[in-house]
């Protein structure tokens, strides 16, 4: 049935399907079989009275057969019913064409809420849109859980749409109650979709914009890090080489200044690896479990050095887990992550504000130990040590600057423990009520 | 008691309302359970004749609840129609490796939540055959 059939021709289909003749359909509406005949082959227009009679002759909606100008909203719903998505998901669309009750239905469902029908439409054209940019970004998704969380959004929105819309469609017989309760959601829904969607736009505009440029100098440094598992296994020969060499030997250090921070960086790393040496620091560790204050009251040196050392073992150390490091400077921005499954760090904006990161800012020279709990689809726990000192020796007659740091443990407690609620960032977290919320949330809250 | 009885574990309250208006006007008795902390008690409790369990839960994912409910010899043999909102590759391998009867991406149509529930759970006992 093409779309673009006109009037007549579509009374003519319909009449043929239900194996009707000419005459006897023109009796019905009150015309000659021979002015039918022109009706059909769409040479005689036909006006409002006489469409609403050969609907009801023919047990249609009158919208179904002056259609035309709601092709395109047929079609958005048939898409919308037959979950006929974009390109990709070309196993789960449903390619063959509607059978005559399933479209009857459609119908039905334009006649009765033609609004409604126009907001699904739309909604559904949005998806399918939607869909196409999820797809070109879909390797990027598998990693990010800013977009995770989008998408995961939108697919929930989307559920609950086509299962409420096909509610609607499908269930002549529905109760008032549940027709206006399915309406409601199709409303509640559709909102939360625009917003979801919105969001996810506006992230993938910005991540387009930041990946067009190069780099920051601090994702250099930390991408060549990652490429050695955050460990310089160099540094623990007898004879280090000097940092300027490994810097030499490293491409992903494009740029000047990642360079320059790459010195700073490693210099301290071969400090740390000598004020700890490796044997006698994971003998101490086994003894003393992952706690920096005993370490760094045991080998005399500062916390700052045990938390860096920490978070840079080499892998698969037994009874090590893995640690996660994150470093600010008195301005609360991050100069260094290492990151650790399922703890979100920002990629360029701040971090939440609940970090016990911040609080060790505001408390310099007090170790804190607390357990987090980092709010996401699947909440995670972990134990957290913070402790803020001032960076390098401080000077009579300068500014003292300050660093904190914060190590980031899976967590061994108890699941019945209590832990601090924390996310990643406002932009991306999902709790409701947070004191701590600076900006409103991309996802819905929960 | 002829009526069969499913569990719905999933948090999107709307989509919880869509599975249980179908499945009930198919004849089933459908309770829904938004926690994925409760979950395994409620599947203790009611020994349903078979689980529509969503995979990312806030709480506790469904595949926890699944390995769980696996290893409970009184409870490993319910059947257990996994849904995902995350595409097909990963989740649907995950999920038949927690041992999923069989798994569906959201979105879904209706009728295929409907079919696959019936799929898997097992037939309506005959009146008078009554399962103690």
């Amino acid at each position: 049935m093409a779309r673009s059939a006109l009037t007549g021709t579509r009374i003519r289909e319909r009449r043929m399907a239900l194996k009707l003749r000419q005459a006897d359909l023109a009796r019905a509406v009150g015309i000659s079989a021979a002015y039918l005949n022109l009706i059909e082959h769409n040479r005689r227009r036909v006006n409002d009275a006489l469409l609403e009679a050969f609907a009801q002759a023919l047990g249609v909606e009158p919208v179904s057969l002056s259609e035309g100008a709601e092709s395109a909203l047929f079609e958005s719903l048939r898409e919308a019913a037959a979950g006929a998505v974009g390109p990709g998901r070309a196993e789960e669309a449903t390619t063959a064409p509607l059978d005559l009750a399933e479209f009857e239905r459609i119908e039905e469902f334009v006649g009765r809420f033609p609004a409604w029908a126009r907001v699904l439409a739309a909604r559904q054209a949005r998806v399918a849109a939607l869909e196409r940019v999820v797809e070109t970004y879909s390797e990027r998704m598998a990693q990010d859980p800013f977009l995770l969380d989008g998408l995961h959004e939108v697919l929930s929105a989307v559920t609950s749409l086509r299962s409420s819309a096909a509610i609607l469609v499908e269930t002549p017989d529905i109760e008032p109650e549940w027709r206006a309760r399915f309406l409601t959601t199709i409303t509640q829904e559709s909102l939360r979709l625009s917003g979801a969607a919105e969001g996810l736009v506006e992230y993938l505009d910005e991540m387009e914009a930041e990946e067009a440029g190069p780099a920051s100098p601090q994702e250099q440094l930390e991408a060549w890090l990652e490429t050695h598992a955050w460990h310089i296994a160099e540094f623990e020969r007898p004879d280090p080489p000097a940092p300027e060499d490994l810097i030499a030997q490293a491409p992903e250090l494009a740029a000047s200044a990642a360079r320059e921070l790459a010195r700073g960086y490693l210099a301290r790393a071969l400090a740390d690896t000598r004020a700890l040496p490796l044997k006698p620091f994971l003998a101490a560790l086994a003894e003393t479990g992952p706690a920096p204050g005993p370490l760094a009251e045991r080998f005399g040196v500062p916390m700052a050095c045990v938390f860096r050392r920490l978070a840079t073992l080499p892998e698969g150390c037994a009874g090590v887990p893995p640690m996660g490091l994150v470093v600010c400077d008195g301005s609360g921005a991050l100069t260094l992550r290492r990151p650790l499954p399922g703890f979100g760090l920002p990629r360029a904006t701040a971090a939440c504000a609940l970090w016990p990161l911040y609080e060790a800012l505001s408390r310099p020279m007090q170790p804190l130990r607390v357990a987090v709990e980092m709010a996401g689809r699947l909440p995670q726990r972990f134990l957290t040590y913070a402790f803020a000192a001032p960076r390098g020796t401080p000077r009579f007659d300068g500014p003292v600057l300050m660093e904190a740091m914060m190590l980031v443990i899976p967590s061994p407690l108890a699941a019945s423990a209590p832990a601090r609620p924390v996310g990643t960032s406002c932009r991306v977290c999902p709790r409701a009520d947070c004191d701590g919320r600076r900006e409103p949330s991309l996802v819905a809250p929960r | 008691m002829n009526e069969r009885r499913v569990l719905v574990v999933e948090d999107e309250p709307n989509i919880a309302e869509a599975i249980r208006f179908i499945l009930t006007r198919a004849g089933w008795a459908v309770t829904v359970e938004h926690s994925g902390a409760r979950a395994m008690a409620c599947i203790a409790d009611m020994h349903p004749d078979a689980v529509i369990l969503d995979l990312m839960l806030p709480g506790r994912s469904g595949l926890d609840i699944l390995a769980e409910l696996r290893a409970d010899p009184a409870l490993a043999a319910t059947p257990v129609l996994m849904l995902s909102a995350r595409g097909q590759g990963r989740d649907r391998e995950a999920a038949t490796a927690a041992g999923a009867t069989v798994f569906l991406a959201k979105p879904f149509a209706n009728a295929d939540v409907l079919a696959a529930l019936e799929a898997i759970a097992a037939p309506v006992p005959a009146k008078g055959t009554e399962q103690a």
